[in-house]
């Protein structure tokens, strides 16, 4: 069979089913959804619809983003739109099956709403909503949408047909197409794609290598596990078109060891690319050739820095080497090797697939197409997104997010893991692409986007970054090894009480040697978090250095809970649920707490009734109570007197 | 890949014989790196240096269930704190130690991956999500 076949086949499947006069149900079962409950909800329609004896396709889809709202399931009845439905429970699902597929009523009360053409009444459409209205789907445009396990489904909706294209090129014109498309490297440094493959393809050799990144490491990110899980040819076919253009013959994706999902969809793809002419020699007839493998990390974040993860396909250590020499001059064991992060690889497909110009109309200036992030910490809607390069930081928290939960204040956005920065609520407008967020002194990264409320102390999480670090410190140049190491140390200190004025400007100092100084980009990098909460967050340096006060009421060791004496009512909660022993009272009598006891938990204060509030927790300050239990009664001079 | 020659190729396989090993016994045992040592012509420093640099292998024996508990920034605001503690006091262990019966051995991991519903963990390839110290007690009884 020809590809043309193959394509004509796979167009037929895709339209029988759509034409079905069978129900269609899509769970969504990536390691979000399954980890949600999918498997049950999976097992609960099964189950359903053979209890009423009813026919439908059942197809798992990866993630379409809305993992706060996992498991999801979506219905497709013949001749009507596509119905999501979010939160859904396996106790559920006899009930929303019968009322929709036999008595014909949607359930409006439990869609989240509908995809695809027509309208249902009462359910809103999808990507009308505003967490799916200002996003472009490019990287993820299958996700959710196709079953990830189908290559047929794939090639239904244009898939291979990027490559086909560029077959039909010669590869320097691919590699003036990828330049065009302005598309830069999407793991986080934002260097030019196409460029990036012109170097690699000048470097004299007859064999050549290409690597899919693949191992998402920074805290806060999973798109890329996402995009892996829910569309694997979109990556692998980027990967074809690069091979092409480059001239490699060899390649491998390396996958970090804690995905365990995206590592089996990546296999069974490559069987099924094998089965049709798409891996190996002479693909599609043509005279590319490309022998891919599975390259499984074993848990060391350093392995995305792409000399390190080199040295890990090699077998060894993942320590990263001086540059130059550049992976596209001496790479994999000393032969040109061109490293593309997965959404870079996804984008690649796209392009070839819809061309330059229209990737090209999205975006920024400097910054083409779109960017995935992944929206996790103190933020309504945690999910996967995708928005076109440019958006403001406000749009993305507020409406795509839908901002932060139990009416807190926003406080700060952490952009690009460990490698970035935390930026405040003045820096909200900022428009994300890579040129802004590097002058912000925060950097665009691989897609991970932490928020954080009025309750985290800023320079505990600047203290957390670098703990990050400096465990992940491969340990072989000094700056790295033992810069962080000092800056940690000296980030403790504050935040336990002990910083000293001086602190500050040599976290600064030390930040700039750090920096300089590193091997790799993990160290290179690694100050940044540091960098920037000092210079939007100063003050709550100062306050944690000078006042002994943490005032976002976080740091254990500078907070002390008390027992308000007017406001205790002596019921004993407190003092009994208190896991120190801490706490001293009787019945009716007003409790102290032993501040040389108090372990900080917060335990007295969670369990304090509501309408008594007599807990209070403060920072920087202490507050006048009685040494010993005294009688309630005897606390309350003016009320009870 | 001729032009690498047999050997480069065997020893571009050290990670995943380890890993083997590593599923097979629990951890990596010094036979084994001795074995491979020799197999591959290396030193054993150097099959030792690439067990002891991953976290994924071990040199000590671990616990027929492995827990990593992602200990990043995510989590960390979500209150993995207090499933650390919860997991601390089922089993009475402290993250880096196995429980006396080989049931468990306890980790932290850097990120997971989860973040859209921390805090996570991973218990050998299973994620377990939008955890409390409520529901520690009944995930760990489903490992034996």
């Amino acid at each position: 069979m020809n590809f043309t076949q193959i394509k004509n086949r796979a167009i037929a499947e895709w339209e029988a089913q759509r034409k079905s006069d069978k129900p269609h149900i899509l769970v969504g079962s990536a390691t979000c959804g399954r980890a949600a409950g999918a498997g049950p909800v999976l097992e609960a329609i099964k189950a359903t619809l053979a209890q009423h004896n009813l026919e439908a396709t059942i197809t798992q889809v990866g993630c379409i983003g809305l993992c706060y709202a996992e498991p999801l399931v979506d219905i497709v009845k013949p001749g009507r739109p596509r119905i999501s439905y979010g939160n859904v429970t396996p106790e559920i699902i006899p009930q929303l099956i019968e009322d929709y597929l036999i008595h014909d009523n949607p359930r409006a009360d439990l869609a989240l709403g509908t995809l695809g053409e027509g309208d249902i009444e009462g359910i809103p459409k999808l990507f009308e909503l505003p967490m799916l209205k200002p996003q472009v789907r490019i990287a993820l445009r299958n996700c959710g949408i196709i079953d990830p396990e189908n290559i047929n489904q794939y090639i239904a909706n244009g898939g291979y047909s990027g490559l086909e294209r560029a077959l039909s090129l010669s590869p320097e014109a691919v590699i003036e197409e990828i330049k065009k498309s302005g598309l830069r490297g999407r793991g986080g440094a934002g260097f030019p794609t196409g460029l990036k493959w012109e170097f690699c393809r000048k470097s004299p050799g007859t064999i050549k290598y290409i690597i899919c990144n693949a191992d998402e490491g920074d805290p806060g990110a999973f798109m890329d596990r996402s995009l892996l899980e829910g569309d694997p040819h979109a990556v692998l076919e980027g990967m074809l078109i690069g091979a092409y253009a480059i001239g490699a013959t060899e390649g491998y994706i390396y996958v970090r060891a804690e995905y365990p999902l995206a590592i089996q969809r990546l296999k069974l793809a490559l069987q099924q690319m094998a089965e049709y002419g798409l891996l190996g020699d002479n693909i599609l007839g043509s005279n590319l050739s490309l022998h891919l493998k599975i390259k499984e990390g074993a848990g060391a974040f350093v392995c995305g820095e792409e000399t390190a993860m080199m040295a890990s396909i090699e077998g060894k250590r993942g320590m990263p080497r001086s540059r130059p020499p550049f992976p596209a001059q001496s790479g994999l064991w000393g032969k040109p090797t061109n490293i593309n992060n997965v959404e870079t690889w996804a984008n690649v497909s796209a392009i070839m697939q819809r061309g330059a110009d229209w990737y090209s109309s999205y975006g920024s200036e400097k910054s083409k197409g779109t960017k995935t992030f992944a929206l996790a910490g103190k933020i309504n809607r945690t999910g996967l997104i995708e928005v076109p390069m440019g958006i403001s930081l406000e749009k993305i928290v507020y409406d795509i997010g839908g901002g932060i939960p139990g009416g807190k204040r926003f406080k700060a956005v952490q952009t690009g893991g460990p490698s970035g920065g935390c930026l405040p609520a003045s820096q909200l407008n900022l428009p994300v692409d890579y040129e802004s967020l590097t002058a912000a002194g925060s950097i665009m990264g691989s897609g991970g986007m932490v928020v954080m409320d009025e309750d985290t102390c800023i320079v505990d999480v600047a203290r957390y970054f670098l703990s990050f670090t400096q465990a992940e410190s491969c340990g072989k140049c000094v700056p790295c090894r033992l810069g962080t190491k000092q800056m940690l140390d000296m980030l403790e200190n504050i935040c336990r009480g002990q910083g000293k004025p001086e602190d500050i400007d040599l976290l600064l100092e030390l930040s700039q040697r750090v920096k300089a100084g590193s091997l790799c980009a993990l160290g290179g990098t690694a100050p940044n978090p540091v960098l920037t909460t000092i210079r939007y967050f100063r003050e709550e340096y100062e306050a944690h250095i000078k006042e002994k006060r943490c005032p976002a009421l976080a740091c254990t060791e500078l907070i002390s809970y008390y027992i308000l004496p007017d406001k205790c009512q002596g019921c004993g909660i407190c003092l009994r649920d208190c896991p120190a022993e801490a706490i001293a009272g009787g019945k009716r009598m007003v409790h102290v707490i032993d501040q040389d006891k108090c372990i900080k938990c917060g335990t007295c204060l969670d369990v304090c009734p509501e309408r008594f509030g007599a807990v209070v927790k403060v920072s920087g300050e202490e507050i006048e109570v009685p040494k010993e239990p005294v009688p309630v009664a005897a606390a309350k001079p003016n009320t009870q007197a | 890949m001729s032009e690498k020659g047999i050997s480069t190729l065997g020893r571009e396989g050290l990670i995943l014989r380890l890993k083997e090993a590593q599923s097979k016994f629990g951890y990596v045992p010094q036979e084994v790196m001795a074995e491979l040592a020799q197999s591959l012509e290396i030193p054993i420093n150097e099959v030792y240096g690439v067990a002891s640099f991953y976290s994924f292998l071990s040199t000590r024996p671990l616990g027929r269930n492995v827990i990593r508990i992602c200990r990043s920034l995510p989590c960390y605001l979500k209150g993995a704190q207090t499933v650390i503690e919860a997991v601390e006091k089922e089993l009475g262990i402290k993250p880096g130690e196995t429980t006396p019966d080989g049931r468990f051995s306890f980790q932290l991991a850097n990120c997971i991956g989860l973040c859209d519903q921390a805090p996570a963990m991973l218990i050998n390839q299973d994620a377990h999500v939008e955890l409390t110290p409520e529901k520690i007690t009944q995930i760990l009884r489903m490992y034996k």
